[in-house]
């Protein structure tokens, strides 16, 4: 069925490597959390603890609130379905779903007749007499799926699964995943190091880095308003300014840059509320820059910039530029299609206010 | 003067590369059994061959229940080795695979076949020392009093078993230790998270899996079972004697090349079979 | 709980088989240091006479010597037919390659006795007399499969790329082989040898029928079995035993060590 996973203070030590820093994580009922982060982030190693294979040096996780820190995988109303899909090479299609039922004591019929229903689902029903070598990537992916959802689990774990599939074929299951999911209303945990995958299909997403959870929340959030430095760069590219906040108003910030003053509302800040004297880091996308005069609302000006390099990427030219107020830093941006860019064109700078975030500290 | 193409260069060297192994292989395999398959329908009469074409020899041996019973007695030892050694090695290699920490796995799988390195003709003779009327068990059942006369265990079938069990032990832990030890480890995961024991998952998914590794190791004990000579001889008597030993009494005292020949293809012969019924075992399926 | 009651009995069971293992050649080594005539209980004391004997035996150790010979040089000859018949099958396109590959496989299929009676027969029937360079032949013929198998499984299309750029520097076939394929392929060349000479050294029936006079290790050792229960043959072959596994010692640490370099 479903159920809601919390973990609290969970903390993973390998001798003197610590995998998971006291990670405390709450899951609703029904969600498809991904959780997100480069290799060595803790992701796989916090999906293990939820599966029950690894348990925490220190912390507890519940299931539905019931504890179940120290229960086996056979005990927990988790399935994982694995990166290698693991499906059982010796048994046809039809056995290696129904295998979890055959676990539970359920006789041959019935469970035959459930497992076709599951392969239904994901819509191998005529294959059920194959084997898994018979298959293709794709499809054994299919069926790893329909057998973990065969025992009818609360908690769905999915360690990296697209990864070997070529980019069209994933995007196709990252649909399907995301179909499937609404459909029988189990909480997904997904782990994934692709930031796009994130995006397609979670409802919330968990940025892990070193045994950390450096932002968590619904994709739009975490690409538009991030709450660390290190979620703000892996979310998407993005250009960090250094800026000292000078004074605080009531609505207001004002914060002195090399690119000049800016006047943040107080919203830009997502950590905290500024003080004086607080070293931010000012994150702007690429995509948000304007010139000056083309924006509307409330804008920030840089100043002017200098192209120094470009190159057209279908929707948009990636151009390089070198602010002249501040040569040694170098920004990013995004121009339009149409736009006419040349290298060592100067084009005047502009950001809407709501684009841009605040974030203390001077992290580069 | 024709020019030769580049592929024609190449081909003529590689020709001349695999030449040296082929016509070793046709000279000193393929011909000798040729010759063998022909001798075998001579007859050897007043000490000398007849090459009259007949299959007196092949008939000779359903006839002789002298030579017949060579047949069946190394069948019946054979199978009797290869099902022993099967489960003796089965849990050794299990034991090793999966309870030994994997930095000492090397080490145990190393002991485990050290005595493989004693020459063969010793080894049997070392199981003649122990298994004797003054031997090293005779001694110890005397000496703890639970036998008042020595066991008569060697020189018969039960030692020529022994002995065989002996190293094919060694031969199947090694087998059976390989396929077990490149099992995926995400299956017992797979298996135990959708609820599965410890013994189920043993019986349905990790012995189906190892069964390859099995019908290959149980196979390699048919085939240098029944066709060897040494063990038989030092440790079976002289009562109940194994296809091989007949082969060698033809070759010994009566120089009976024919007769020889023909066994040795039966003995072929049997193999064969043994080969076409594992046959589907023996291809490498991938996981 | 349960846990360790399996622990328990796979402790037990290691042990029984091990014992089981074990067994033989703990009696064979234990009573070559027989102070006595039998090498069966009770253990008189330790005496060195046995193996006094064994050394001054001029049949054994030139049985010793022609093993060790017949053993290494009948592993170069397959090794070398193996590597270029490997070679040529796995870097050209001949036909019938397929065929090729069985018949030099087949041997590997036939017993050892079958294989050594044919040989027997051809070599009768030639008037060809029998000596150490007819059970030579014969372990060629045991070998080559084996030292084939070996090195084509591990000629790798990785390896093509760099014999071709060999080649493109102005390598010729010989240098190609010598100089690039030969050391890439080194640890399976080695593999191939080392398993010939332990299959030459230790094997019986073919040296046994196409040996006359002078005669391998196992053949002498045979002869010695005549003589019944004798400490002689416990030393001779404790000898060979010890001297394996030094051997086997020493090429672990260095081939370990080359594995774990690379």
């Amino acid at each position: 069925m479903t159920a809601p996973v919390s973990v609290q203070n969970a903390t993973k030590t390998f001798g003197s490597f610590t995998a998971l820093d006291d990670v405390s994580l709450d899951i609703k009922a029904g969600e498809f959390i991904v959780l997100l982060g480069p290799s060595g982030c803790g992701k796989t190693t916090l999906l293990s603890i939820l599966g029950g294979f690894q348990s925490p040096t220190k912390g507890r996780v519940t299931i539905a609130g019931k504890d179940m820190t120290s229960v086996p995988p056979a005990r927990r109303p988790t399935t994982t379905m694995f990166q290698d899909y693991a499906l059982f090479p010796h048994m046809k299609l039809r056995d290696n779903v129904g295998f979890g039922l055959r676990m539970r004591g359920m006789a041959k019929t019935e469970r035959d007749q459930k497992a076709l229903g599951f392969l239904d689902l994901v819509g191998l029903k005529t294959s059920a007499d194959k084997k898994p070598h018979e298959l293709s990537g794709g499809q054994r992916q299919r069926v790893a799926l329909a057998r973990a959802l065969a025992v009818d689990p609360d908690v769905l774990l999915l360690d990296e699964p697209l990864g070997a599939l070529d980019l069209k074929l994933r995007r196709q299951m990252q649909d399907e995943l995301k179909a499937i999911q609404k459909r029988v209303g189990t909480t997904f945990v997904h782990v994934t190091h692709d930031q796009e995958e994130a995006m397609a299909i979670a409802d919330r997403i968990v940025v892990m880095n070193q045994g950390r959870i450096e932002d968590f929340g619904p994709p739009a959030d975490i690409y538009m308003r991030p709450r660390s430095v290190f979620s703000a760069g892996f979310m998407g590219e993005v250009n960090f300014i250094p800026g000292t906040v000078k004074h605080r108003g009531d609505a207001s910030a004002l914060v002195h840059t090399a690119l000049g003053g800016i006047d943040l509302p107080l919203k830009s800040f997502t950590v905290g509320a500024p003080s004086a004297g607080l070293k931010v880091t000012l994150c702007i996308r690429p995509e948000h820059f304007r010139r000056a005069g083309e924006a509307e609302g409330p804008v920030a000006s840089l100043g002017e910039a200098k192209v120094t390099g470009s190159a057209f990427f279908g929707t948009h030219y990636r151009c390089h530029l070198k602010p002249s107020p501040a040569p040694d830093l170098s920004i990013v941006a995004h121009m339009p299609q149409s736009a006419d860019v040349a290298d060592g064109q100067i084009v005047p700078l502009a950001v809407n206010l709501a684009d841009i975030v605040a974030l203390p500290g001077s992290g580069s | 003067m024709s020019t030769m193409t580049l592929e024609d260069t190449e081909r003529r060297k590689a020709w001349g590369f695999v030449a040296p192994a082929l016509l070793w292989t046709v000279a000193f395999f393929v011909v000798p059994f040729l010759f063998m398959a022909a001798m075998s329908l001579w007859s050897r009469q007043s000490g000398q061959i007849i090459r009259v074409w007949n299959l007196d020899n092949y008939v000779a041996f359903f006839e002789k229940d002298s030579l017949f019973k060579g047949l069946t007695n190394s069948l019946e030892i054979t199978l009797i080795v290869t099902v022993l050694s099967v489960l003796l090695a089965y849990p050794l290699a299990w034991i090793i695979a999966e309870r030994v920490p994997k930095r000492f796995q090397r080490l145990a799988l190393i002991m485990a076949v050290l005595p493989f390195w004693t020459s063969y003709v010793v080894r049997s003779y070392s199981w003649l020392l122990v298994l004797s009327r003054n031997g090293v068990i005779n001694q110890a059942l005397m000496t703890l009093g639970l036998v008042r006369e020595p066991l008569e265990i060697a020189s018969n079938r039960t030692a020529t078993v022994i002995g065989f069990v002996h190293f094919f032990v060694m031969l199947l832990t090694l087998t059976i230790y390989a396929n077990l030890i490149q099992l995926s480890p995400n299956y017992r995961r797979a298996a135990a998270d959708l609820g599965a024991n410890a013994l189920q998952t043993f019986w349905h998914v990790i012995l189906p899996l190892t069964l390859p590794g099995i019908m290959t190791g149980a196979f390699l004990t048919f085939v240098l079972c029944i066709g060897d000579y040494v063990t038989p001889q030092i440790l079976g008597g002289n009562n109940e004697l194994v296809l091989p030993q007949i082969i060698m009494l033809q070759l010994g005292r009566r120089a009976d090349f024919p007769m020889a020949a023909a066994l040795s293809i039966i003995l072929m012969l049997a193999v064969t079979v043994a080969y076409v019924l594992c046959a589907r075992w023996l291809k490498i399926e991938r996981a | 709980m349960r846990d360790m009651l399996t622990k328990v009995a796979s402790f037990a069971y290691a042990g029984l088989i091990y014992g089981f293992i074990f067994l033989p050649v703990a009696v064979l080594v234990l009573f070559s240091f027989q102070d006595g005539r039998l090498p069966v209980p009770p253990f008189n004391g330790f005496s060195l006479q046995w193996y006094e004997a064994v050394f001054a035996d001029r049949k054994l150790m030139a049985a010793l010597a022609n093993s060790f010979v017949v053993a290494i040089v009948s592993s170069l000859i397959a090794c070398l037919l193996g590597f270029l018949a490997a070679y040529a099958l796995a870097r050209y396109k001949l036909p019938g390659s397929a065929l090729q590959r069985g018949l030099l496989i087949a041997p590997m299929t036939v017993s050892y006795l079958i294989i050594a009676l044919g040989l027997l027969t051809v070599l009768n029937a030639f008037g060809i007399k029998l000596s150490l360079w007819t059970v030579g032949i014969g372990h060629v013929v045991i070998n080559l499969p084996l030292c084939f198998a070996i090195i084509y499984s591990s000629m790798g299309d990785h390896h093509i790329n760099i014999e071709r750029a060999a080649r493109d520097l102005g390598a010729n076939d010989v240098q190609v082989m010598a100089l690039v394929t030969a050391p890439m392929l080194m640890p399976s060349i080695l593999a191939a040898f080392f398993l010939s000479v332990t299959f030459s050294w230790d094997e019986f029936i073919i040296a046994f029928l196409l040996s006359r006079f002078d005669v391998t290790l196992p053949v002498e050792i045979w002869s010695l079995l005549r003589s019944g229960l004798n400490p002689k043959t416990n030393a001779i072959g404790s000898l060979v035993f010890l001297v394996s596994v030094a051997v086997l010692a020493v090429l672990e640490l260095t081939l370990f060590g080359k594995t774990k370099k690379s």
